[in-house]
């Protein structure tokens, strides 16, 4: 699905990554952790094509992400869903418009999917918040909305980038499950996390790889995770 | 045309996702209304040049005049002489000399009514009609002379030429200034539609996250500014083809100020600058749209 070789990338001058080799097979569950601004984020950003790598490949749903076109890159975005970790919301539409976004912006009717959307809202625990704007909503419930919005698509790859950093941790649980039973559906997931706890919570339900980030390079960690 | 089609039926899905603009909206509606309305007094200004030089052109060719000056003994020789020449002359198609009484009737307005024509050397007028191609003025000028050595023929070429000549200019100028208002309105666009593009980075940057193309981008702006266009110059529009009908209309001489305006179906081209306004911002919108959003990482 989402394969690096060798990839780096550096925002000026230091270099964040180097030499990641990293494949999310089809139907795999990973957990990327690593210490605040080991570059979690960054390496997810060049895994929906956000970033390009400085050096390395990176391949796409089985494209060179250098070679997409604008297009062909928005094509791939819709079928990967990501849970951004500033959410990403456009202020003046409500939690419903912005959850149905994806929908929108593919052409899909959105009114045909009215039901599916007040499904998934009740499932993160959004109903009584549906109308109201991003701003107006607390940050585990902003990062609800975001994990809505992220598979609202059925998308083939999920990345969440600490989809629980701000809930509580019964909800953590919630979201977790909700990630684990889409992966069980066949849907690859990464999430990038701090938070120990929830790895190995995920550990008991599924088989979930552990990546650690350090120093710019990925290893997989121990079996003490 | 799918795209055209889908911004006159509304294509509000793609407009929301942009925040409302507030103020600026109303100043590219106010531009675009006031360059309709400058544009409907380039096309009334179009019109009524090119109205005047195709009069002129039709009234003032077709006719010319020969004037006997001799002493009056030998007028009515001369008067006869000349419309010999006149009749076996090519492109002359009629000949005529004014009596005495049409004669009055003419000068009447600048001399009065109870001229005493008899008493004054007042020469002999005979209307000339042309009959289009043929007609050779100096020809016809050497064998008047030849024959009726009073006789002086005035073509009116000498001061109609000019006329129909500016005329012409004017009609070119309103089409011109026409065109330049067109331009500046897509110039007009262009910059308020960078700017709102400028102002919706991040909108603009979260679409493309959530997968948006270009073209759904481009078409939240695009529908906006082809509305904003066409309504302003609506308004415009309105307002202008009010002034011109407005205009007071004295039919005494035509003047060219009072021929300023539009007859029957000419009433009609008006109506065409809303539409081409809206056609001038969804072009002008869409072309800095693409290219903004090709500029933007
Ligand atoms: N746009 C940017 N320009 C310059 N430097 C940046 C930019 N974004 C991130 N960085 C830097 O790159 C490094 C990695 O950032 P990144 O956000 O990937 O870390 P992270 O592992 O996600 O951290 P956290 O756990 O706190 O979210 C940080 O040192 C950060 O300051
Ligand atoms: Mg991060």
């Amino acid at each position: 699905m989402i394969e690096l070789h060798k990839a780096g990338y550096s925002y000026g001058q230091d270099a964040i990554l180097r030499d990641v080799s990293l494949q999310l097979a089809p139907g795999s569950f990973h957990f990327l952790t690593g210490p605040s601004g080991a570059g979690k984020s960054t390496l997810l950003k060049l895994c929906y094509g956000d970033l390009l790598a400085n050096t390395g490949t990176v391949k796409l749903l089985g494209q060179d992400a250098r070679d997409l076109s604008r297009d062909a890159l928005a094509k791939v975005r819709q079928r990967i869903g990501v849970v951004h970790q500033d959410c990403q919301f456009l202020d003046h539409l409500s939690i419903t418009q912005n959850v149905a976004l994806p929908l929108a912006v593919s052409g899909r009717d959105v009114e045909a999917e009215a039901e599916n959307l007040a499904q998934l809202l009740a499932w993160v625990g959004l109903s009584p918040r549906a109308h109201a704007l991003p701003p107006e909503l607390s940050g585990g419930e902003r990062q609800r909305a975001a994990l809505a919005r992220a598979i609202i698509m059925g998308p083939d790859v999920i990345l969440a980038d600490e989809p629980t950093g701000n809930v509580d941790w019964e909800m953590s649980q919630r979201l977790l499950s909700l990630l684990v039973e889409l992966n069980k559906m066949g849907k690859t997931v990464l999430i990038a996390t701090h938070d120990l706890g929830l790895i190995r919570a995920a550990k008991a339900q599924v088989s979930a790889r552990v990546l650690r980030l350090a120093g710019g390079s990925v290893q997989l960690a121990g079996a003490d995770l | 045309m799918k795209q055209i089609w889908a911004i006159l039926s509304g294509a509000p899905d793609a407009d929301r996702v942009v925040p409302p603009t507030g103020f600026t909206v109303w100043l590219t509606v106010f531009s675009a209304a006031a360059m309709a309305f400058l544009a409907v007094f380039a096309l009334a200004l179009s019109l009524a040049a090119e109205r005047l030089s195709v009069r002129w052109g039709q009234e003032l060719a077709r006719t010319s005049t020969v004037r006997i000056s001799a002493p009056s003994a030998q007028e009515a020789l001369q008067t006869a002489a000349a419309l010999t020449v006149l009749e076996t002359t090519p492109g002359v198609a009629r000949a005529r000399a004014l009596s005495d009484a049409e004669q009055e009737a003419l000068l009447a307005p600048w001399f009065g009514a109870d001229l005493p024509l008899d008493a004054l050397p007042i020469p002999r007028l005979i209307e000339v009609v042309e009959a289009g191609a043929g007609y050779d003025a100096e020809g016809l000028r050497a064998r008047l002379a030849a024959e009726a050595p009073g006789a002086i023929l005035d073509d009116h070429t000498r001061w109609r030429r000019p006329l129909i000549e500016a005329a012409n200019r004017l009609r070119t100028i309103g089409w011109v200034s026409l065109l330049l208002i067109m331009l500046s309105m897509a110039a007009m666009i262009t910059l308020a539609a960078q700017s709102a593009l400028a102002a919706n980075a991040g909108v603009i940057r979260t679409l493309r996250l959530v997968g948006a193309r270009d073209s759904y981008i481009a078409r939240a702006f695009v529908h906006r500014f082809t509305m904003r266009a066409a309504l302003g110059a609506g308004l415009g529009t309105v307002l202008a083809m009010g002034a011109v009908a407005a205009l007071p209309t004295a039919d005494v001489a035509g003047g060219f100020l009072t021929g300023l305006g539009f007859w029957g179906a000419s009433w009609l081209l008006p109506l065409l600058i809303p539409p081409l306004a809206g056609g001038v911002g969804f072009a002008a919108t869409r072309a800095a749209a693409l290219r903004a959003l090709r500029k933007m990482p």
